[in-house]
């Protein structure tokens, strides 16, 4: 389906951060998607969390839109950054916060 | 042969790996959605091969998860990746 392709095409592009996760970000349902949560909330970055399990065409959908199998998937302007574990290795090596400088993602002091 | 020796067998061909860890998570997920009674579905793998040298972590991963892709459509609901060149 190529609709669901141009939904995730421009949730990606309208959005500086987007989670595609499983559950929400106050309510995660997946332990995988729930690491990635707290290292963006810790990071205080402003992200959009999209549930992929609310629709099973999302759910496919996303894996086709980056060849990438598994969820959840973390894109910061346009750009797929990686899934669960490369999201925390680049937290822990500081590549992260690197990434949202570099792109112009404020992190720290957000409004909410 | 396991999935967990089907994983082994596959990324030892594809990657002639100086280490190999394949860690069958399965139980500490049980009764979590995509478990399934005698695992087999949740796996934390460890590859350290020549073949990452100058690849970008998500350059690595896929080359991962196209070895597993099979798997990973057939049973295998979730797959904890870590890649090292050396």
């Amino acid at each position: 389906m190529s609709g669901i392709q141009d939904w995730i095409a421009n949730e990606v592009k309208t959005n500086d951060v987007v989670l595609f996760m499983k559950g929400t970000p106050a309510f995660p349902q997946c332990g995988f998607s729930g690491q990635v949560v707290q290292i963006l909330d810790y990071l205080g970055v402003s992200y959009k969390g999209v549930n992929v399990l609310e629709d099973a065409d999302l759910r496919q959908g996303i894996k086709d839109y980056s060849s990438w199998p598994t969820i959840p998937q973390l894109y910061v302007k346009g750009e797929f950054v990686g899934g669960c574990d490369i999201v925390r290795e680049m937290f822990q090596a500081q590549e992260l916060q690197q990434v949202f400088t570099e792109k112009g993602v404020a992190t720290g002091q957000t409004a909410e | 042969m396991t999935t967990k020796a089907t994983i082994e067998e596959k990324l030892t061909r594809a990657f002639s790996p100086t280490e190999l860890g394949v860690i069958d998570e399965s139980d500490r997920h049980a009764g979590h959605s995509g478990w399934k009674e005698g695992g087999e579905t949740h796996f934390r793998i460890e590859v350290v091969s020549k073949a990452f040298a100058g690849k970008s972590r998500v350059e690595a991963h896929r080359m991962v998860n196209e070895v597993l892709a099979e798997e990973l459509n057939n049973g295998v609901h979730a797959l904890a990746i870590k890649t090292r060149a050396e």
